[in-house]
């Protein structure tokens, strides 16, 4: 484990805690920012160029900028006077501890069965994109046709009034 | 402790953060922040294990996560364009007070 996955981690780590806990919520959009980021470079650290770069581009670039546009298009930045938690946190607090006390348990006890492989993989954005042409077209095509109709899904969705008095 | 169990104890950790912030805030926005933390837990993993399988040559992995990062760009662009038009609907994002899905 070097510096570097510590560093990282705890950028990633608190961003998403700063994301979930920050009252207003603008600031919670930038720090979801920095938790993309973060997970941007270990994405990097892992030898994986092609999803690192893919996650800037797509997360900090596009994502995050929704996110904004949302909130400021919903008035959400107004912080609001009665809390920001809704009526049942406790429970799902309790739920997401209960979530990762299994996951990590998990994770833990399996610690010795866990590859150990420490030579970094030789991919290149070359395979990637003969891959993708080749033995994953078929997915490309369906995410391509996914990815057409939600943007329409969305404008019909966004764009929608109704008619009439209120 | 193995490099992998690190970065799988991270994923999950995020994964639980986002799931906190998903079935506590109130905003709708919020909401839909943690579920984009969760689908980077999982992209996490899915990038970790590639990277210490003991075939990175056949990017199973790799291909999966990017396909799940796509997934997820629209599933963003969806749900932000829905908090947008029940808002317009409601005058409201607050979760504890949209409870009727006829208008």
């Amino acid at each position: 484990m070097s510096i570097a996955f510590y560093l990282l981690a705890a950028l990633t780590l608190g961003g998403a805690l700063a994301a979930v806990l920050l009252k207003n919520t603008v600031h919670c959009a930038l720090a979801l920012t920095v938790a993309f980021a973060g997970l941007a470079l270990l994405f990097l650290q892992l030898d994986a160029q092609f999803a690192g770069f893919a996650q800037i581009m797509i997360y900090v670039g596009a994502v995050a900028i929704l996110v904004v546009f949302a909130i400021l298009l919903t008035r959400g930045s107004e912080t609001p006077t009665d809390g920001v938690l809704s009526r049942r946190w406790f429970a799902g607090l309790l739920i997401a501890v209960a979530v990762f006390s299994v996951i990590g348990w998990a994770v833990l006890q399996s610690t010795r069965a866990l590859p150990h492989q420490l030579a970094a993989p030789s991919v290149t954005v070359q395979d990637i994109g003969v891959a993708l042409m080749g033995r994953y077209v078929l997915p490309l095509e369906i995410l391509a046709l996914l990815l057409t109709a939600a943007t329409i899904g969305a404008v019909i969705v966004a764009m929608y009034e109704k008619e009439g008095p209120k | 402790m193995t490099p992998l169990a690190g970065y799988l104890l991270v994923a999950a950790l995020l994964f639980a953060i986002g799931l906190a912030g998903a079935l506590t805030r109130r905003n709708a926005i919020l909401v839909l922040i943690g579920i984009e933390l969760m689908l980077n837990a999982a992209n996490l993993n899915f990038i970790a294990f590639w990277r210490y399988s003991p075939h990175p040559e056949a990017l199973t992995g790799m291909m999966f996560a990017i396909f799940s990062i796509a997934v997820a760009a629209a599933e963003a662009a969806v749900g932000l364009g829905l908090v947008i038009s029940i808002h317009r609907h409601a005058h409201t994002t607050d979760l504890d007070a949209i409870n009727r899905m006829k208008g």
